[in-house]
């Protein structure tokens, strides 16, 4: 994952907690696989019927795709469900901007290589604003420079990540690896450890 | 210049720091249950790994199980088989399972305290985001994902960035029927549902150091519902008794010096933490949330706000809550009818919690048209309702105590919540759906619960005793 240029689909909403992007009874499975069809379901249908489709809610707009998802502030609150990260991945989004994210989810998204940008509220509206004007219009993210660019008008801002997290991404490795690779000094440290924390 | 709780036991738990990024943090204890564990197992098979340190490792089955005949199988398939493969999964990597039909079986935030498996100064770790519960023993505990369940599972390890720390006092005298969840649910609607995002929350001041155990529990259990990483307590002597002969529990020589470690452990006085936040115990009233975050929560005797009073940016998320929850802006909360009452969770199923419903509702019926159930956090819990004869009050009352499990916190099992219904529930969450599709759910006390209870309505408790 180097940089991304793709139309993108916008859910303005606040505080979408980990419920709304899985609701809890599609938790049942022991897989991280298909979990993107029962993305946002409760506000994707009526009555959980699969045949109704709520007008209105983004999803279901034809004209709203790409592979990145901008959301209101605190996105991903509630919840430690990784399942929410695998939903939105398994829908094909590969980037999810929102101006301030809960900590577990931005945890959960990383480590599945979906890209949190946490950008400015100023930033976000000046986002939704040319997302409402033009369902078609793009946006660029490029994680090695840290910037996401609205090239309509040309307006950027950057973006944190953590430097090791962003290594992991460009070089697709992950904290298992890097954790297994230390063993031996996680060894020592139980080792010289006091026995009141056994 | 002195250092904080979190600081204490965070510093004697990094293995080592990577240059600019995070820490390696060591986990003394994991707690796994079926819903957030089956990946991570798997995880572990493809990489060709063990479990490194099963005894460190403890699991239960709480999220995805029934509350009536546990004894038969569990009816639902899905269900049925994500509970089987946490069996064969804890017995092929060798960690001990409390399951189904177990006398230690509960909701995981119940058990590992009451077994003494929760204990001051540690780290702990489960795949659940009110992990924070155990933060009440003096301990850092916080909720994971999946796939840092299996890098625990893995090498007893996780990246961690330290967060920032903000301490809440809260000093006076609470006023009677109101509980240490009308505590954290003020503090939540004073921050927010994001306010304390980034942070972790040690929890002061001498209402906290007034609450038992299970109250602190409840106060930490929460913390995730502000954003916080976790939330911690000082251990002191109510610590100490709680956890005293617990079946876990160091005992003999072990227990002397594990008491002596953790007198070491509350935050010195000349500590600095980066946000500082004071409460006056006598602004707080019974609580009981009216949207669909827990920071949309006002007092008993107050008015769910009028659309006029808020900013205008609140209005459109306020609105959109208001509506799924079928509430007028402005109208009173007191009155408003309910249809079920959800006394459990993690939050309030603990023996104190039935205890203080009990009382309450001793010689009293239930409100005609209102489904009351009770439901304990643990097998120990119910075993201790049964010896007390708690289950006879509820009994006459018309509830139904029902046995360990989730059960309507999160409409995964077969307990949910009809669509349009309102619940008043003991629960920590009152997200859209979260207690079935559609459910509305009114987030309060198991005392304001209780009240719900007889009367068919939201109350204030002051006025009843
Ligand atoms: S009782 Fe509710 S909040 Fe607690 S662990 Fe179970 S589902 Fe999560």
């Amino acid at each position: 994952m180097k940089k991304i240029r793709s139309t993108a689909v916008a859910i303005p909403a606040e505080n979408i907690d980990t419920d709304q992007i899985i609701p809890a009874r599609f938790l049942k499975a022991t897989s991280r696989e298909g979990f993107g069809k029962n993305l946002f379901r409760d506000w994707r249908y009526e009555d959980d019927d699969e045949s109704r489709p709520r007008a209105g809610f983004p999803l279901n707009n034809p004209a709203a795709k790409g592979s990145i998802l901008v959301a209101g502030k605190n996105f991903g609150c509630g919840s430690s469900r990784e399942h929410a990260a695998w939903a939105i991945k398994d829908y094909g989004f590969q980037v999810v901007v929102s101006s301030f994210f809960a900590d577990i989810f931005r945890n959960n998204a990383l480590n599945n290589f979906l890209l949190p940008v946490q950008v400015s509220d100023a930033f976000l509206e000046r986002i939704l604003d040319a997302l409402d004007a033009d369902p078609a219009a793009e946006l660029e993210v490029d994680l090695e420079a840290q910037t996401i660019t609205l090239p309509s008008d040309g307006s950027a801002e950057g973006f944190d990540i953590n430097p090791y997290k962003k290594t992991c991404l460009l070089n697709g490795y992950d904290d298992i690896d890097y954790l297994v690779s230390i063993l031996p000094e996680i060894t020592d440290y139980e080792a010289s450890r006091p026995t009141t924390l056994a | 210049m002195g250092r904080t709780l979190f600081e204490k036991i965070w510093d004697a738990h990094v293995v080592r720091t990577i240059d600019g990024g995070p820490s390696v943090l060591y986990i003394d204890r994991h707690f796994i249950h079926e819903v957030t564990s089956p990946q991570a197992f798997d995880g572990l098979r493809r990489r060709g790994l063990p479990v490194r340190r099963p005894a460190q490792v403890v699991a239960t089955a709480d999220h995805n199980v029934p509350t009536e005949g546990q004894h038969l199988p569990i009816r639902e398939e899905l269900s049925r088989r994500q509970v089987e493969m946490l069996v064969t999964n804890c017995k092929a990597f060798g960690v001990e399972l409390y399951g189904l039909g177990h006398p230690y079986q509960g909701i995981v935030h119940v058990i590992g305290p009451e077994l003494g498996v929760t204990r001051p100064g540690m780290t702990i770790v489960c795949g659940d985001s009110h992990t924070s519960t155990h933060g009440a023993f003096g301990s850092i505990a916080f909720g994971i994902g999946t796939s840092e369940v299996e890098m625990v599972l893995a090498t007893q390890c996780l990246l961690q960035s330290r967060p920032r720390l903000m301490r809440i006092s809260v000093e006076g005298r609470l006023s009677k029927g109101v509980l240490a969840k009308d505590v954290i649910l003020h503090i939540i609607a004073r921050l927010g549902a994001g306010g304390a995002t980034g942070y972790f929350v040690e929890y002061a001041g001498s209402v906290i150091r007034s609450l038992s155990m299970e109250g602190r529990m409840t106060v930490c259990n929460m913390s995730i519902e502000m954003g916080a990483r976790g939330g911690l307590i000082a251990p002191d002597e109510t610590t100490f008794a709680y956890m005293k002969g617990r079946p876990f529990a160091p005992a003999g020589q072990a227990w002397e010096d594990a008491l002596s470690y953790w007198r070491t452990l509350p935050s010195d006085a000349d500590a600095a933490f980066d946000r500082e936040l004071h409460i006056d115990a006598s602004d707080i009233e019974p609580m009981v949330t009216y949207g669909t975050n827990p920071g949309m929560g006002a007092g008993v005797s107050q008015h769910i706000p009028a659309l006029a009073e808020l900013p205008e940016a609140e209005r459109t998320n306020f609105s959109k809550a208001i509506q799924y929850m079928g509430l007028r802006d402005g109208q009173a909360l007191k009155g408003q009818p309910v249809d079920y009452v959800f006394i459990g969770s993690c939050t309030n199923s603990r023996i104190e919690d039935l205890r203080l419903v009990a009382e309450f509702v001793k010689g009293k019926r239930k409100a005609d048209g209102v489904e009351v159930w009770v439901v304990p956090g643990s097998k120990q819990v119910e075993k201790a309702a049964r010896e007390e004869g708690i289950d006879k009050v509820f009994e006459e009352a018309g509830f139904s105590l029902r046995q360990p499990g989730c059960s309507a916190c999160l409409g995964m099992n077969e307990d949910k919540i009809p669509a349009g219904k309102y619940c008043i529930s003991t629960s920590n969450r009152n997200f859209e759906g979260r207690q079935g599709p559609n459910a509305r759910t009114l987030l309060a006390s198991p005392l304001t619960a209780a009240v719900a209870a007889v009367t068919g309505r939201i109350g204030d408790i002051r006025e009843l005793i």
